[in-house]
């Protein structure tokens, strides 16, 4: 029957989207969580350890915030961007997905069956999707602390319609109700372009005010500005 | 060392502060995915599903929404700011606590020191 429509729960639900599709994305969702395990051991040393926990904590705290977009519409941080910044891609999807999974599991907000389709959008797409912009534009922008924000604000944009084009995929594919997808993708974009603004303003601010106290501690910093050769991979 | 201890905590008590504190002013509005999902639908006062063709409406209840910390309040405490607020504290440590744990054992040790 029909679940209670509670306001406080800001993930895809059980019967959204069916059995097997979300079956299929939970197996996409673990596959791609051991290689960012993978990955992400290369990253964590003995500084990067305690500021991906930290950013994981953060993470769940600025997702209670939901914000006003719309008369009736709020929105809320998925994360990615702000993650990839502070803590680097693999990490970073790390992060998000302890966040999610907490909160699956202990707040009830994301249905266990869906676990994997919200891992696969918010901490994989979302993720990916910033990754990309975070490191395009840092190479094109002026090495200025507002570079920094402004890369935070239009990745976090960018990456936030993104995830939300993952749900409309796997609606695509296993949606329980017969709708009009070119409307729900619509529908998604638009309302995830303003969401997108609010959580650009958050990791914007967020990520400078690392950068002026704790420079050292912010991965994009270190790791995409260098003289290094920049990573071509992509997590998932 | 000192010095550098503080962002720490300062981290985690802003986190601690946002997640006990300010989530109680956070808008109640179903977000941009909950909207979308109950576009569509008509809605009664108590928030059931009353006609119209929506995502919302194969929607299951959730597997643990008997959980204690379930919809982001603590089972047993009337006052919504409080269970609200320590909700959130609590839901801010316990991914410290775990994100923090597991990326500590999984870390790149440089040095071998038993």
């Amino acid at each position: 029957m029909l679940a209670a429509m509670d306001t406080q729960a800001m993930h895809i639900a059980n019967g959204i989207v069916n059995g097997p599709v979300s079956a299929i994305f939970a197996v996409i969702a673990v596959a791609a969580l051991a290689y960012c395990v993978r990955r992400g051991r290369d990253d964590l040393d003995e500084r990067l350890a305690p500021m991906a926990g930290l950013v994981a904590a953060f993470i769940f705290a600025v997702q209670m915030l939901n914000f006003q977009v719309l008369p009736g519409i709020s929105g809320h941080l998925l994360g990615g961007t702000l993650a990839v910044i502070l803590v680097g891609p693999w990490v970073g999807a790390l992060c998000v997905s302890t966040v999610l999974i907490v909160q699956c599991l202990l707040f009830g907000d994301g249905g266990l069956t869906a676990l994997g389709l919200n891992i696969t959008n918010m901490a994989l797409i979302g993720t990916a999707a910033g990754y990309l912009l975070v490191v395009a534009l840092l190479k094109v922008l002026p090495k200025t602390p507002a570079s920094l924000s402004a890369t935070a604000l239009i990745a976090s944009i960018i990456s936030v319609v993104a995830a939300s084009q993952g749900f409309v995929l796997e609606y695509a594919l296993g949606g329980t109700t017969d709708l009009s997808l070119p409307t729900i993708s619509g529908t998604m974009a638009g309302v995830h372009i303003l969401i997108g603004i609010g959580e650009g303003l958050i990791a914007a601010t967020t990520v400078a005010t690392v950068a002026r106290v704790r420079p050292d501690l912010v991965y994009a910093l270190r790791r995409f500005r260098s003289a290094a050769p920049t990573p071509t991979e992509v997590p998932a | 060392m000192k010095k550098k201890t503080w962002f720490w905590f300062g981290g985690l008590f802003v986190a601690l502060l946002l997640a006990g504190v300010v989530s109680n002013f956070a808008s109640s509005s179903p977000d941009g995915l909950d909207a979308t999902a109950r576009e569509g639908c008509t809605f009664n006062a108590a928030g059931e599903i009353t006609g119209g063709t929506c995502m919302a409406q194969q929607e299951k209840d959730h597997q643990l929404a008997g959980s204690p910390l379930a919809d982001y309040g603590i089972k047993g405490i009337d006052n919504p700011y409080l269970s609200t607020g320590l909700a959130g504290v609590a839901g801010v440590l316990i991914t410290f606590a775990i994100g923090g744990g597991l990326f500590w054992v999984a870390r790149r040790r440089t040095h071998q020191d038993a």
